[in-house]
């Protein structure tokens, strides 16, 4: 119908602007003088047509055309109008067109903001980028185009997979790629930047602006696909080493030490190589990250189609690229960072390398965790899966010194520095350790490693938090993360050791005690939904201290398509929640019940929050002193 | 010397992790879940699609293979795997059931007349319950049985690779 031919063609109508980008960015590359409007204007003008392309397909997903086969193979005239927007981006061929927006969105904002910096850069920048745009046009149009139409008219969709129907998820993937694609601008500038050797604190300090920016929604979205993972998978844990999970969860480490270096740079003139490296990190595992998600090589909840075609180009798109980045890096790199000795140990320069080689182990951690099985499998066709212990065990005695680094290092100043407060820094561990001990002891957990994980997140938390007393202003977005860090640490300790789980099967009227806790089922109920038919088990649970709470967990059968879903119950308070999910056992009238006590769940999230806050606060915060 | 040997190692460790990439795409990792496998066929009674005359799971003879096929005609896949069902047809040692899955008849007569007839027979499943039966989870689908038993089970529509399987399963 006709949004979907407009769409179609707009789409198109993009592509072959990308033409007179490439065109007038080389001519314009080679004059001198300022850069040539007509990019700028031809930039807004791809933007456009995207804009109308996406616009299109939303319109397309309301009115529920089922000639356009992306919405007949995503969408349900019963489902509600809300997820029938969000289902726009829920699929493969969606998802791709908002990839392009914020591609085009992103270098236009870019032509318009970096007018301060040279004509050479921001054409050099923008061919780059436009090189990005033109390899996902190809690909959405060759091999998933959103617009493709199915005759006859099917008067039915296939519906939106149940598990993707949540709040949360509706505007993970675009948070998400908001910080995915902000990274491109980050590898496209440093890109042209190697190649005319700009690499300087300025450039740095230009930037910045794009790392936090993505940075924010990186981390953002990372948040957003955590809690849906915690309420609507109820897995009952805000992290589980999934491979999806790892994939945005590599791109975010490598940015954040990608922030820290460039402070570095901005001040010293330091880490250059570093930089560049970084930038094209972040980028390549975003789009590894994609391509390992999409292509069905990872297998999850995110996998879309396993179209052999479309993994083949996403694959060597990015190789190409990768190719040409370290092309360029090894060619035009000068900046042979041979200065070590400029670094003196006792130093904040020292303290931000100190970072980043711990960045980088953990980033190496979830790496080879991740991509291991994979590589094994094709290798030996052996199948093996990597579960948390392995990162547990790698990752917990490396944190240890990494928070101590962590809670000293931003204290001293750069070039050479001096011990200070060094009193109240061996007080504070002082007190941390009792506290910890005692906290320990009390839990009656495995002793050493726990009390000197725990105080050394203790005393971490209390520095950055004390650290809000002493020279306000200063450093204030430094200040929020670190604490939001120390805080989520702390949290995530404490919410795995006082952490309890009850596992049983009660069929109506049936009571479970273990002396602490009384679970009583009492009854069992039906409902039939605008889309799904559910049942809701009701439940009493009785605590320690004799108070009674009603719980509710639901299984949902959808009808389109037929998928079981369950419904955790969660009770969220800020000091604990508590969290009951059931299941059906097969032909049985048991219900498997699942009910898990988890402190300080809701201090995670928050944590989190603080932390991309941080980052929010430097970009108000830099904008107000220029 | 060094310089030089970095950035060549480097481009042998990405090229490296290229062909592990491309090996594994083309590894399938779509684990269909064995439960329905070597199981029984459920037992069910279903009206013939033309006949309005009643077909049940007794009918099934032993020695004899069947192929059931899940379809419809609002189905956009089912079109793509309809020139391997036709194919399959000329294999005489096959009997082919379809299970006509929530569709219109006169849609369901159309498509078999612009597309041609694969099946021996046709049942008719308007309210999608046969399908659930045979444990489906969504159309095309197709099972391959043999003594009662549930030998092969494709989700999806059918490809070229699965026809060679298929030809493979009877002549043993």
């Amino acid at each position: 119908m006709l949004p979907s031919v407009i769409g179609k063609y707009s789409l198109i109508f993009g592509f072959l602007i990308s033409f007179p980008i490439f065109y007038y960015s080389f001519i314009d590359y080679k004059k001198s003088g300022n850069l040539d409007t007509k990019i700028i204007s031809f930039s807004f003008l791809q933007l456009l047509f995207i804009l109308i392309s996406f616009i299109c397909l939303i319109i397309s997903f309301v009115i529920s055309d089922f000639s356009n086969e992306t919405v007949f193979n995503n969408s349900h005239t019963t489902k509600p109008l809300f997820y029938k927007i969000a289902g726009t981006w829920g699929n493969h061929e969606g998802s791709l067109l908002l990839w392009l927006l914020v591609l085009t969105l992103f270098v236009f904002i870019f032509l318009l903001t970096s007018k301060r910096q040279t004509k050479n850069y921001r054409i050099l920048t923008t061919i780059f980028q436009q090189i990005i745009i033109f390899g996902f046009f190809v690909f959405v149009i060759k091999t998933s185009n959103p617009f493709s139409h199915i005759f006859p008219d099917p008067n039915e969709g296939l519906g939106l997979n149940p598990i993707l129907q949540d709040p949360a998820l509706a505007i993970h993937p675009p948070i998400l790629y908001l910080g995915y694609v902000g990274a491109s601008i980050i590898f496209s500038s440093a890109l042209s930047a190697t190649v005319l050797n700009y690499i300087s604190s300025s450039w740095a300090s230009h930037i910045k602006t794009w790392t936090y920016i993505s940075w924010i929604f990186l981390t953002l979205g990372i948040l957003l696909g955590s809690i849906w993972a915690y309420y609507e998978l109820g897995w009952g844990g805000f992290w589980f080493w999934d491979p999806v999970e790892n994939v945005s969860l590599m791109p975010w480490l490598a940015l954040t030490t990608l922030i820290h270096c460039l402070i570095v740079l901005e001040k010293r003139t330091l880490l250059k190589s570093w930089v560049i490296i970084l930038s094209i990190t972040t980028f390549t595992l975003s789009m590894s990250g994609t391509f390992l998600v999409r292509s069905g090589i990872l297998n999850s909840v995110h996998t879309f189609a396993n179209d052999p075609e479309r993994g083949i180009f996403i694959l060597l798109f990015l190789f190409s690229l990768i190719i040409l980045s370290l092309v360029i890096f090894f060619f035009f790199n000068k900046n042979q960072d041979r200065n070590s000795s400029n670094f003196f140990w006792l130093s904040k320069d020292t303290s931000l390398l100190i970072n980043n080689w711990f960045m980088m182990y953990f980033l190496s951690v979830v790496l080879i965790g991740t991509l291991y099985p994979i590589f094994l499998d094709v290798i030996s066709s052996e199948k093996i899966s990597v579960g948390p212990p392995f990162y547990h065990k790698l990752i917990a005695p490396f944190l240890l010194f990494f928070l101590v680094a962590m809670a000293i290092g931003p204290k001293l100043s750069w070039i050479k520095s001096k011990f200070v407060e060094k009193f109240s820094l061996i007080s504070f561990f002082g007190i941390s350790l009792l506290l910890s001990s005692y906290l320990v002891f009390k839990l009656n957990i495995d002793f050493l490693i726990n009390t000197l994980l725990l105080s050394t997140a203790f005393f971490l938390f209390l520095i950055t938090f004390k650290d809000f007393f002493i020279n306000k202003t200063k450093n204030i977005s430094q200040k929020i993360s670190h604490f939001g860090f120390a805080l989520f640490i702390l949290s995530v300790l404490l919410n795995n050791f006082l952490s309890s789980e009850i596992v049983t099967n009660l069929k109506v009227g049936e009571s479970y005690d273990d002396g602490k806790v009384k679970i009583y089922l009492e009854k069992v109920e039906k409902f039939k939904k605008q889309n799904y038919e559910s049942v809701i088990g009701y439940f009493d649970i009785t605590d320690q201290k004799n108070k009674t709470e009603k719980f509710k967990p639901e299984l949902r059968i959808y009808n389109q398509p037929v998928i079981i879903t369950s419904e955790a119950d969660i009770k969220t308070n800020l000091f604990y929640d508590k969290f009951l999910v059931i299941n059906v056992v097969q032909n049985q009238n048991y219900f498997n019940l699942r009910y898990q006590f988890k402190p300080l769940m809701s201090w995670i999230w928050i944590s989190v929050l603080i932390i991309s806050m941080g980052g929010l606060t430097n970009l108000l915060y830099s904008r107000n002193e220029k | 010397m060094k310089n030089k040997i970095v950035p060549f190692l480097v481009f042998f460790f990405f090229i490296f992790i290229f062909f592990v990439f491309y090996k594994s795409l083309n590894q399938t990792n779509i684990y269909t879940p064995n439960v329905n496998l070597n199981k029984n066929i459920p037992e069910f009674e279903a009206k013939i699609f033309k006949s309005n005359e009643s077909f049940s799971s007794k009918d099934f003879k032993l020695n004899e293979y069947y192929l059931i096929n899940i379809w419809a005609s609002w189905c956009a896949p089912c079109r793509l795997e309809h020139k391997y069902l036709l194919e399959l047809n000329d294999i005489n040692s096959l009997k082919m059931i379809g299970i006509n899955y929530k569709d219109l008849k006169l849609n369901a007569e159309n498509f078999l007349n612009d597309l041609g007839n694969p099946y021996d027979l046709i049942l008719s499943d308007d309210n999608g319950k046969l399908s659930i039966n045979w444990g489906a989870y969504g159309v095309p689908e197709t099972f391959i049985v043999f003594n009662n038993k549930i030998v092969k089970k494709y989700t999806g529509p059918l490809n070229e690779i699965n026809v060679q399987e298929i030809r493979k399963i009877l002549s043993q």
